[in-house]
């Protein structure tokens, strides 16, 4: 079996999972704790290490000022671009920040970029394979919402690389999902998948085809989800305190986040059951008491449900297909529980939704599913191939500050597009570049994704450059560029500059910072488990002496025995995992014969050739032979 | 396999002047036949990509197949274990192999860039025209279709006085419904103009089918061909700017 295991992960607003290929099935990993769900919540104990998952929950109520959840919305975006998320998350951002710039957020003293809050999350999701594997984990395949655009797959990557993953591919949601459901029906079909999550709202409307996969449109808002019904509760409940009690408590972190809690318990109940109470104990010993039903629930959420309808329309619109076109609609992401969201899909495609597999987690199952594609595939996945497309039109700003469209929303990826400059006066050796990405007519609508300069253009009387620019969208949905000055043939150098993204070297710094670190805690937890190893072959070690097998041993092996046992002792308190392990290798090989005799005495020969710490069938419920544990005590 | 590239009459892609880079045997434009492995580009238009003639009546059917099958082979998750430079030809020859797909599954796109490819420079007549107008921030200088004249100056003032009316926050059924009558009226057009289209293309295809046979086909006999169909395209272009002007006038 090759050691080279390939992850899928969903990096998701609310929750995150790891997931891979066990033979024909994709299945999650999951944590120590047993749970298949990590929570995306990041936070800082006191001493400043990270937190991660169900552990940092607490700390969003305890330490608001050390914690963050829903980071994701944040991923690829400018201090400009979310202002009205500011209003809703308790989002800290660092006052120093400056617009255009890559946003930093404040955890405790410390600040940190999205992609790396994003990176501790995934460096958890690793942690968790790798101790399921038994073995490191450096490659994964992380899935990103449908419709985000160039900036936020970009950091969402470059998370991945300061987690020390290498990023395959990043797969769109719902076209991963499209993957898990298709594993085990490879007709040929019409699929729409509706993937309504914690953050974002993502169609894709699929044609699937002896095992291709082939996006047809997409079409999405990566500012939709759970949290904004979440934040709606919130809000109404903080007016009623403040109307009822006359109490203001939106400045308060603390009292915010066990509002949002009790809420989010409550819309979840709502899906099961006709009204819930809600009932949270406020800061002074007051209580807020209301009752809800799933009706008044259903009236308050149907304007943020009714904006999934725009894009299911415009996404059909693109692929040229009627409703009645449409052969399966699939049903992804954790807000598509609410039988209210069931039933508006249901109304849209006039067709009854798959709910098969757990929406939290086929979007995981399906990276599992692409990443055996990608590793060279597997029976269950022959013959499989993705086709997607890219979500947002490709543009470059031309005069009057219009966007020029050079590769169209729903193309194929990869895919590019060449475009040809010329100087504007006489030696001009630099032209400017703006691309922008988005369906809107003027450059100012649309999303900025970078600048850049054509530079050492040879000196020519204006006009007579021909410089040619390659644009190219990868299989990611992220953007190259690259430009040649065609009449002297010289490659023309580009600086791109990342609207809102990291340079190469802020990643790099990032990954050799986080490589420190992820050092240290491997190395760390390397020693302790090795000691605890070291402890149990030396109790081993204290009963097989206390055993008639002892005596038969040589006085010579007797001493090599002891020696051995000494040197590991010795090792065993300092900090050297790689010493202590050879010493506890060289002991279970030094005590071989020892574990015979003693198995020999005790149940024969059932167990021949096992070393002392496989033959240690003492103590505890695990032990699988009761003869041999009676024998040891 | 490849059924339909056997269709595909002696066209550079098919014409087999290379060898594999990894196990030497004869190769095609894009993958190797013996080993299957992806070749560097070679830059070559969209229908020799696709093994196809200059003609413009395709079949999509045929078309499609080959677009999986060579997705297929080219894909870069077909390569995503090997080396660099595969991964490297694998992106150049999908995104190849895509952009040329989309070009010619389309009816408009493909007539397009057969004329472009065929030396007009059809954005000058149409795209950069409009493209500059809108810099400069006049109006819109293209020459309109004499047979449209009057209906589009009708229209025009409709729009204007729609404009007006939504300016004052005052509601005109009547005029709505003129010119929802006129939308209607040019999407018809915008169709028709596509059916006129495809009706050219098979004076097209006779030419290129008698070049294939070695007939001479005279330059003007080509230039007539070709400006028939830049004249319907432009006139289709402008028909559809006056829908979007309209349907901006009734959103606004």
């Amino acid at each position: 079996m090759a050691t080279d295991y390939i992850v899928g992960i969903d990096l998701g607003t609310t929750n995150s999972l790891v997931a891979f290929m066990q033979g024909d099935n994709p299945v999650v990993i999951p944590g120590d704790d047993g749970s298949h769900l990590v929570p995306s919540v990041v936070a800082l104990d006191s001493n400043g290490q990270p937190i991660i998952g169900n552990a940092a929950r607490n700390s969003l109520i305890e330490t608001p000022e050390r914690a963050i959840y829903s980071v994701k919305r944040l991923m690829g975006r400018g201090v400009e671009d979310i202002q009205q998320e500011l209003k809703l998350f308790p989002f800290r951002l660092a006052e120093d920040l400056q617009a255009g710039e890559v946003l930093r957020i404040k955890l405790g003293k410390r600040t940190f970029t999205p992609p790396e809050i994003s990176a501790f999350i995934l460096r958890q999701l690793k942690r968790n394979a790798e101790r399921f594997f038994g073995a490191g984990v450096t490659k994964a395949v992380i899935t990103v919402p449908a419709y985000f655009n160039d900036a936020q797959r970009q950091a969402t990557k470059d998370a991945g690389r300061i987690a020390g993953l290498e990023v395959l591919r990043l797969v769109n949601e719902p076209t991963a999902a499209s993957l898990a459901y298709g594993l085990d029906r490879k007709q040929n079909a019409i699929v729409a998948v509706y993937d309504l999550g914690g953050g974002t709202f993502d169609i894709s409307i699929l044609k699937l085809h002896d095992g291709i996969f082939e996006v047809v449109a997409t079409n999405g808002d990566t500012h939709l989800g759970g949290d904004d019904i979440d934040n709606l509760l919130i809000t109404i409940a903080l007016d009623d305190i403040r109307g009822d009690m006359g109490v203001d408590l939106r400045r308060n972190a603390e009292a915010v986040q066990t509002i949002r809690q009790a809420v989010i318990a409550a819309k979840i109940a709502l899906s099961s059951q006709s009204s819930i109470r809600l009932d949270i104990e406020l800061p002074g010993g007051k209580r807020y008491q209301r009752e809800i039903t799933r009706e008044q629930f259903e009236q308050l959420i149907q304007s943020i449900i009714d904006r999934t309808v725009g894009p299911c329309k415009q996404a059909m619109k693109d692929a040229g297909l009627k409703p009645e076109q449409i052969d399966e609609v699939v049903l992804v992401g954790g807000s598509t529980r609410i039988p209210k969201v069931r039933a508006l899909v249901k109304d849209l495609f006039q067709r009854e939704p798959h709910t098969d597999l757990n929406p939290d987690e086929v979007v995981a199952l399906g990276a599992a599913v692409q990443a055996n594609i990608l590793s060279g595939g597997s029976e269950a996945t022959e013959n499989m191939l993705l086709l997607d497309v890219t979500p947002l039109s490709l543009g470059i700003e031309v005069a009057g500050g219009v966007t020029d469209k050079i590769i169209l929303r729903n193309s194929t990826i990869p895919a590019s597009a060449t475009q040809h400059y010329t100087t504007q006066v006489d030696g001009q050796a630099n032209v400017a570049i703006h691309v922008l990405q988005g369906e809107r007519e003027l450059a100012r609508d649309c999303r900025s994704l970078a600048r850049f300069d054509l530079r050492g253009i040879p000196p020519m009387a204006a006009g007579m450059a021909r410089i040619e620019v390659k644009f190219l969208i990868d299989a990611n949905g992220i953007l190259h560029v690259s430009a040649r000055e065609q009449r002297s043939g010289k490659e023309s150098e580009i600086e791109v500059q990342p609207s809102y993204g990291l340079t190469d070297e802020q990643v790099e710094a990032m990954i050799l910072d986080s490589f420190d670190n992820a050092e240290e805690d491997f190395r760390r937890r390397q020693v302790i488990e090795a000691r605890s190893e070291g402890d149990t072959i030396l109790a081993a070690l204290d009963k097989g002496k206390k055993s008639p097998a002892w005596g038969q041993l040589t006085t010579n092996e007797k001493k090599q025995i002891a020696k051995m046992e000494k040197a590991l002792t010795a090792v065993k308190s300092e900090d050297d995992y790689h010493a202590i392990r050879k010493a506890i290798e060289a002991l279970n090989q030094g005590t071989t014969r020892l574990a015979e005799l003693m198995m020999d005495s005790a149940v024969s020969t059932a167990l021949k050739g096992k070393t002392m710490e496989q033959a240690d069938l003492g103590e505890g419920p695990s032990a699988p032979h009761p003869v041999a544990k009676a024998e040891f005590e | 396999m490849a059924n339909s590239f056997q269709t595909a009459t002696s066209t550079p892609a098919q014409d087999v002047t290379q060898s594999c880079w990894s196990c030497g045997a004869m190769r095609t434009a894009y993958f190797c036949k013996a080993c299957g492995k992806v070749q560097p580009a070679t830059p070559v238009d969209y229908f020799t990509f696709f093994g196809l003639p200059r003609k413009l009546n395709v079949d999509l059917a045929a078309l499609e197949k080959d677009f999986y099958l060579l997705s297929r082979k080219l894909h870069p998750d077909v390569v995503a274990q090997g080396s660099r430079m595969e991964q490297e030809w694998s992106l150049q020859q999908s995104s190849l192999l895509n952009d040329a797909y989309r070009t010619l599954k389309d009816p408009v796109r493909r007539t397009e860039y057969l004329l472009r490819i065929e030396g007009v420079e059809l954005e000058e007549q149409s795209k950069a025209a409009s493209d500059k107008a809108r810099n400069t921030g006049e109006a819109k200088k293209q020459i309109v279709p004499p047979d449209l004249l009057e209906e589009v100056f009708e229209l025009n003032m409709q729009l204007e006085e729609l404009r007006m009316q939504k300016k004052m926050g005052e509601d005109d059924p009547a005029l709505l419904e003129e010119i929802g009558k006129e939308k209607l009226k040019l999407e018809e057009k915008h169709e028709a103009h596509l059916r006129d289209l495809k009706a050219y293309w098979g004076n097209w295809d006779t030419l290129i089918e008698r070049e294939q046979h070695g007939d001479a086909v005279s330059p003007e006999e080509r230039r007539q061909a070709r400006d028939k169909m830049v004249d319907l395209l432009n006139r289709r272009n402008y028909v559809r700017n006056l829908v979007r002007d309209v349907n901006e006038a009734l959103e606004q």
